[in-house]
């Protein structure tokens, strides 16, 4: 059986899939992959199930090296990744031969992703290979560390896609809250007119937001009881900075909540780099759950999304073994596919 | 466990809680009467195995759905929750099977435990007497929550209702018992806290090794027994699970 060998890696280096399900109700939250839709993007690079576990890097480095030929992909944040000293382009997938060293650093910020075909087949814990750090489920990967790769069934790489951009910020939309009246019409338009950017503080459990002024804190939500959270529900804890809770975050609690952020909008504050500007916006209840049915169906779409990459004909050494004639098109696919 | 709250129970309300999730709750504040309809009314949708609902857990005085939207919409999950809260009285109804009573051995006070006087002074009691008032009655698993396995306790007696501290204790070790607002938090991890620091016990309530990982159940009871430094360790250092016995609740 094929397997990694990680030499050496940065803090805030775990293993993660989707998460557990079904555990709420025993204090312990879904936990999984920061960016979900990373791993929906690798899982479709390499063409099998999205709930197979990958290497997640937060704003790290990992080198590495697999025992036999292996298929990767590289998706989420994107690094500097060379193979043998050689660059590989991100949102893409490769082969990787025996023996070579993968080496991944210079993340700009956010969460990177390293998938490989057949998945990686660590521990399962309660349904799920998934370090849950703040619950105490495995640990940060070292170097030094082996895991199995499972059976891959594909064989394609060089394969890309257009990411969703998430990487710059931008207007996360809202659903309102049980609380969310609690903060007053002033604050909340205040809010939405404001802002944020992430604060270097930002984990697997959640992020905390800055900005400019005062603070949105109201004395109404000082007394709610705790009750049932979920990952995008912005707490407003006593300083009056927002916090967003994410995938990693604990099951209840009793900070008043102004906003959830929904599911699909959650990779672009994950993803955000320092610096980057975000802005909040209430959207009603049933547009929120219309654009999440669609972004589930976008997701479950990808694979049809990602196309081969283009290469300078020069690079290729293995050009003859490249069919070049099929694929041709009229000229007017596009075009016509729309209407 | 009788409750010193005799207010008439607030209606339930259901609201949305992100954009999967349903929550209803049976109080804003909390009482012997609104933790039992939370209780009740969470197994209820359990045993109605309504399609589209994916996971419930309650909180101290609330339900909570999460949703899959692909065979699910709030608005037919409403009225399914609303026939259902209608046709009884959750505030009386009985609470779920299965459950169980823990006697789990504790040591109060001493260096395991520092913050024993300071809230028994809060509480306007001696520390003798706070353990002894800590220690009278079975505690109900009001919720589960915040950390896997980790119950909140109640509801103590009214003098027992001391705030949180304004600071955090840096970190109290697995196994805490704290106390704050008529209730005891008994830790599953070694976490910051605002809650004071009274009993240490040897309880792991996590065990993600095992194939049941979790002890506690919400409904199920505990009660502390306190037991002197010295058999504490010795507890420790010979029981895996912390001395607990547990007995079924009918």
């Amino acid at each position: 059986m094929a397997e990694i060998i990680l030499h050496r890696t940065g803090p805030g280096v775990t293993l993660q899939d989707m998460g557990r399900k079904g555990y709420l109700a025993q204090g312990l939250s879904r936990g999984g992959a920061a960016d979900i839709l990373a791993l929906a993007e690798g899982a479709a690079l390499l063409q099998q199930d999205a709930d197979l576990a990958a290497i997640e890097i937060a704003g790290s480095f990992v080198s590495l090296e697999v025992t036999a030929p292996a298929r990767i992909a590289l998706t989420g944040a994107p690094m500097r990744a060379l193979c043998d000293g050689a660059a590989l382009a991100w949102h893409a997938s490769h082969a990787l031969p025996a023996g070579a060293q993968l080496e991944l650093s210079g993340s700009a910020g956010g969460y990177s992703y390293v998938h490989f075909g057949g998945g990686i087949e660590g521990d399962d814990m309660l349904g799920s290979r998934s370090a849950h750090l703040a619950a105490g489920i495995g640990q940060m990967l070292e170097g030094g560390g082996k895991f199995p790769i499972g059976a891959d069934r594909g064989s394609r790489v060089g394969m890309t896609f257009a990411p969703l951009p998430r990487f710059d910020g931008g207007v996360l939309r809202l659903v309102e809250t049980p609380q969310t009246h609690l903060f007053g019409q002033d604050v909340l338009e205040r809010f939405t007119a404001t802002p944020f950017s992430k604060d270097a503080r930002g984990n697997r459990m959640g992020q905390r937001l800055v900005s400019e002024g005062a603070g949105f804190e109201t004395a109404a939500g000082l007394t709610i009881l705790s009750e049932s959270i979920v990952p995008g529900d912005i707490q407003v804890t006593g300083d009056g900075a927002p916090f967003v809770l994410l995938s990693e975050c604990q099951t209840t609690g009793g900070y008043p909540r102004i906003g959830t952020v929904l599911p699909c909008d959650l990779p672009r504050l994950v993803q955000a780099r320092a610096g980057a500007e975000l802005r909040f916006c209430f959207i009603p209840l049933d547009e929120a759950v219309a654009l999440e049915r669609a972004e589930a169906k976008r997701r479950a779409g990808l694979r049809s999304a990602a196309y081969p990459m283009i290469r300078d004909p020069h690079d290729m050494a293995d050009l003859l073994a490249y069919q070049l004639i099929s694929g041709v098109t009229r000229g007017d696919d596009l075009e016509r596919s729309a209407s | 466990m009788a409750s010193a709250h005799s207010e008439a129970p607030e209606p339930p309300r259901i609201s949305t809680l992100g954009v999967d999730g349903m929550r209803v709750s049976f109080g804003s504040t909390l009482s012997e009467a609104a933790n039992r309809a939370a209780l009740s009314f969470r197994a209820a949708i359990e045993a109605e195995g309504l399609m589209g609902v994916e996971e419930t857990a309650t909180s101290l005085t609330s339900a909570y759905l999460r949703l899959d939207l692909d065979h699910a919409d709030h608005d037919s999950l409403r009225a399914k929750i609303e026939t259902l809260l209608g046709s009884r009285d959750w505030y009386a109804a009985p609470l779920p099977q299965g459950r169980k009573l823990w006697r789990v051995p504790a040591v109060f006070g001493t260096d395991l435990a520092p913050q024993l006087e300071e809230a028994a002074k809060l509480a306007g009691l001696s520390p003798d007497a706070a353990i002894t008032a800590l220690c009278a009655a079975p505690l109900r698993v009001q919720t589960i929550g915040f950390a896997p396995g980790q119950p909140y306790l109640g509801e103590l007696p009214r003098e027992w209702d001391i705030p949180r501290q304004t600071g955090l204790t840096a970190h109290v070790p697995e196994g805490a018992v704290a106390v704050a607002i008529r209730q005891m938090v008994l830790f599953s991890v070694s976490t910051p806290t605002g809650w004071r620091h009274v009993g240490q016990t040897a309880l792991r309530l996590f065990n993600p090794d095992k194939p049941d990982p979790f002890i506690l159940r919400p409904g199920d009871e505990v009660q502390f027994q306190p037991v002197t430094r010295e058999e504490f360790e010795n507890i420790r250092t010979r029981d895996a699970d912390g001395g607990a016995v547990s007995e079924r609740l009918g």
